[in-house]
């Protein structure tokens, strides 16, 4: 298979204006007659489906959570950056686009960024007019914060809750299309297969959540938006319920997975209690803003932290960055937390963790004013850990946190599978090996409210769409599949609960595909890997039956799809004998333990085709060009 | 420590439903009320029963899936708290906890704690918005905000949803959450246009999903995770009596 990323050429300021104006664009009165199916209802799907709504087309939107405003945007807390240059600071669309492209260290295609950065106003004011709370000064206008990665104030936020705001904005733009009958709500509705017809998606297999019900939507072109699968990791920051299955199944069908192995690592996540524990949670990155990042200079030193004297600390963000301490990357935040703690100087009972400590903030800007900033992150963390952050440091430690691999699109977002799109996290598109904070939500929005909306027309006004119903052996095919795989993990009755074996395989990527990794690491988790999961297809269990809420069998169908997506990331890291941004191979890096790229040999998007279960998948290649950024050792010292 | 649970069992919408008792031997103080069911889950398909289905998604108190009613309190004894961010240091050894889902005739139940909240999405489509679609609005820093206006209205917005509220409430109100909306696009600049048409709305639709109505308790306030304020509702009905004397928010009534 060849790619064709359809990316324009010419001045990088007016390519994405240049390539609007040679989309075909869809009569308003024609748009009606257009079925759109929508998967997902987070940033991306959200505000897709609310806009392709506004425009006159007729949406059908599936989540598989009670309501659409449960997506795990939801949780996204720091911020949203925008090129508004409000502060003076010297930012531009240029510079949001440069640190995006260093930031992603040098694996991003430079006309999507380029594009990001230039709707990332259009964004800040799109939502504002939502009436999305966005902090702001006594003057009445916007206030912005500072997020890794960058040395410009451009983060707009609404506390420490502006994913949540955001995504009720799109929320409430949703339900409103909804009120208007343009949209057509599936809640509590999981997508469990792609609908190909004559090589184009044409709809989707579902399962309805309560009654188990198998059945299929028909339309002309399929968004999906269903997020990440940091969730192969078991213990991750992602919802519980974040999955993998609807891009998965695609990718069987025929979309190619895009640089599977890049994975971001948060750095700043409340560490691991104990076995029990479920799932990992997330303390923002702005907290990075005033808190210093420390470990005893003594290995194994037990004194609590309010008895280690200055001296006797060891700031190793600030002493080995000077020019961005706190403030550097995620990937090289995490790394550099690992590295103190594999020299034994972590702290805590698990030795598993670094203190970020915000006396000196406190003694600084008074309590009150940290209290405002962050005051319900303190909370939280108080909530989980039963300590208090406002006079003893918080204990952190890295944890799965985003994807940025994802399905292969074009500049259209368009994946390999024709009339196929996908947005947000479950694309690969923006954000190269590694993302930056803040750029997320940046991301999602941008796809679903101004990227996606112009695309579509173009396919729908040129691609000669045949009429098909649910009685089309493809569409029956597909569902009998669907509900075979059902069948087959009802039947099992083995002995071991679907946790259990999530857990195991968690483990097993965190430990040889987690925060660094080495070949013989990686070939010994291709050689488990796919014994764990034939073994989870003969002893799994799942009790009750298909025709009735059963969230054990929900769970069961996509882990077994984390299965066969673990090997590929493993497989995809192999094959990378390079280290960047969130992937770093231990054989490649510099002598004072940087990253080590090999521009030379892996300038390319690595995006792999589907051969069968168990089958090697077929690695095409996209190459990666950089006319305005060029590529350097990412150096943030 | 020792935990023992009553929880109301219930296979379906139809089926009458009834507490089970159950122990949860090894409890470890630091997890979560969600983490505790987790293990008490195990163990039920170890022994090959069903598992007891709740909801939850996000387990960090945002999503605003999860709850249930814990001894007769909506997401448990501690205030400003969801039930996936409550943790098991709050009880101690052999402590009885009864579990049930929330009660309120608009939100049925589908099975054992998982309930039917779709009432809350239908007051949103109904008017819990601003009407501006993609790319209609102007630059971000023309409409200024007061900065207390911005800091109350995010106060109303950090509402989850959860409907703790409505399953506290002995009416089964949902003005707390309406109010919240109501207050939070009311209390912006963006929010004025529809302000009257918005509550006027709202309250039909309440009306339809057979919310009772609202008589100042308060029990609402007192378990709200997000620790919204009673006032939200005085807002509420402030903008309604003066929507309905002006008349402009009454189009409904005309359909």
């Amino acid at each position: 298979m060849e790619l064709n990323s359809k990316s324009p050429t010419g001045p990088i300021e007016t390519r994405w204006d240049r390539h609007r104006f040679n989309l075909k664009l869809v009569n308003p009165a024609n748009k009606r007659k257009h079925t759109i199916i929508v998967v997902g209802t987070g940033l991306a799907g959200g505000s897709a489906a609310a806009t392709l709504s506004e425009l006159g087309y007729k949406v059908k939107c599936f989540c598989f959570q009670d309501s659409p405003r449960r997506a795990h945007s939801i949780a996204a807390q720091g911020g949203i950056n925008a090129a508004k240059n409000y502060h003076n600071d010297g930012d531009s669309v240029y510079r949001l686009f440069y640190d995006t492209v260093k930031g992603g260290d040098f694996r991003s295609r430079e006309s999507n960024v380029y594009r990001l950065a230039q709707i990332s106003v259009n964004i800040i004011d799109q939502c504002v007019g939502q009436g999305v709370p966005f902090a702001r000064e006594y003057s009445g206008y916007l206030d912005n914060r500072s997020f890794g990665g960058a040395q410009v104030s451009r983060t707009f936020y609404a506390r420490g809750q502006t994913g949540q705001q955001l995504l009720l904005g799109a929320y409430q733009a949703l339900e409103r299309q909804i009120g208007l009958g343009g949209v057509q709500m599936f809640p509590r509705t999981e997508m469990l297969d792609l609908i190909v017809i004559d090589g184009k998606a044409r709809g989707i297999v579902v399962r309805d959540l309560i009654t188990g019900k198998i059945e299929s939507h028909i339309g002309d072109t399929v968004v999906l938006g269903t997020g990440g699968y940091g969730n192969v990791y078991y213990l991750s920051t992602n919802a519980k319920g974040s999955n993998a299955t609807a891009i998965w199944r695609a990718h069987k069908r025929g979309a190619l997975f895009a640089n599977p192995c890049f994975t971001q690592i948060h750095p700043t996540c409340i560490p691991v209690s104990g076995d029990y524990q479920s799932k990992l949670t997330l303390m923002s990155e702005s907290l990075r803003n005033d808190g210093r990042v420390w470990v005893p200079l003594k290995k194994d030193d037990p004194r609590p932290p309010s008895q280690i004297p200055p001296n006797e600390r060891d700031y190793y963000l600030e002493r080995r960055y000077p020019s961005f301490g706190n403030l550097v990357p995620r990937d090289v935040a995490s790394r550099n937390a690992k590295m103190v703690c594999d020299e034994g100087r972590g702290v805590g009972e698990t030795k598993l963790a670094v203190y970020l400590d915000f006396r000196d903030a406190i003694e600084r800007l008074g309590r009150s004013l940290i209290k405002e900033r962050y005051g319900n992150l303190f909370d939280m963390y108080e909530r989980i850990t039963g300590e208090d952050p406002y006079t003893t440091p918080m204990r952190i430690y890295p944890a799965i946190h985003y994807t940025m691999g994802g399905l292969w699109v074009d500049y259209n977002l368009m994946s390999t599978v024709p009339g196929m799109y996908v947005v947000g996290e479950a694309n690969f598109s923006d954000h190269g090996a590694n993302r930056l904070g803040a750029s997320a939500l940046m991301q999602g929005l941008a796809d679903g409210y101004f990227v996606l909306p112009n695309t579509i027309n173009d396919y729908i006004a040129s691609s000669k769409l045949e009429k098909v119903d649910t009685n089309h052996l493809a569409v029956k095919d597909a569902e009998n599949q669907v509900a075979a795989t059902t069948r087959k993990l009802l039947e099992t009755r083995g002995t071991r609960s679907v946790d259990s074996f999530h857990r195991e395989l968690g483990k097993l990527m965190w430990e040889y595909c987690g925060m660094s990794r080495t070949a013989e690491g990686l070939k010994q988790a291709l050689a488990q890997i796919p014994a764990l999961r034939e073994q989870y297809w003969r002893e799994v269990k799942v009790l009750g039956n298909g025709d009735e809420l059963n969230q054990s069998l929900e769970k069961a169908g996509r882990v077994a799809d984390f299965f066969e997506l673990a090997e590929l990331m493993c497989l995809d890291a192999l094959e990378r004998n390079e280290s960047c941004g969130g992937h770093f191979r231990e054989e490649y890096q510099t002598p004072d333990g940087e990253a080590q790229r090999d521009d030379e040999h892996y300038s390319y998007t690595a995006a792999w085709e589907f051969r069968g279960v168990g089958n090697r998948p077929e690695l095409v290649k996209e190459p990666l060009t950089f006319e305005y950024v060029h590529p350097a050792q990412r150096s943030y010292k | 420590m020792r935990i023992v649970l009553h929880i109301w069992r219930q296979r379906n919408a139809t089926d009458k439903g009834r507490m089970v008792r159950y122990e949860v031997p090894n409890v470890n103080e630091h997890m979560s009320f969600l983490e505790m069911l987790d293990v008490l889950n195990e163990q039920l398909i170890d022994k090959g029963e069903d598992p007891v289905a709740f909801d939850h998604d996000c387990r960090e108190g945002i999503c605003g899936m999860c709850g249930c009613m814990v001894n007769g309190q909506a997401h448990g004894p501690v205030p400003g708290t969801t039930l996936c961010q409550l943790h098991m240091r709050h009880f101690k050894d052999g402590d009885e906890l009864y579990l049930e889902p929330w009660r309120a005739r608009a939100f049925p139940v589908i099975k054992d704690l998982v309930v039917n909240r779709g009432a809350f999405d239908r007051l949103i489509a109904a008017g819990g918005f601003i009407s501006a679609s993609t790319g209609s609005t102007p630059d971000g820093n023309a409409i200024l905000v007061p900065k207390e206006n911005s800091d109350r209205a995010m106060d109303a917005a950090a509402c989850i949803g959860c409907g703790a509220c409505v399953a506290m409430c002995p009416n089964a109100s949902a003005s707390l959450f309406m109010g919240a909306k109501i207050s939070h696009l009311g209390l912006l600049p963006q929010g004025q246009p529809e302000r009257e048409r918005r509550v006027v709305a709202m309250v039909a639709q309440a009306k339809e999903e057979l919310f009772g109505s609202c008589t100042n308790i308060g029990e609402c306030e007192a378990v709200c995770p997000k620790e919204i304020r009673l006032e939200v509702i005085a807002r509420m009905n402030k903008d309604f009596l003066k929507a309905s004397w002006s008349g402009r928010g009454a189009l409904r009534d005309d359909e």
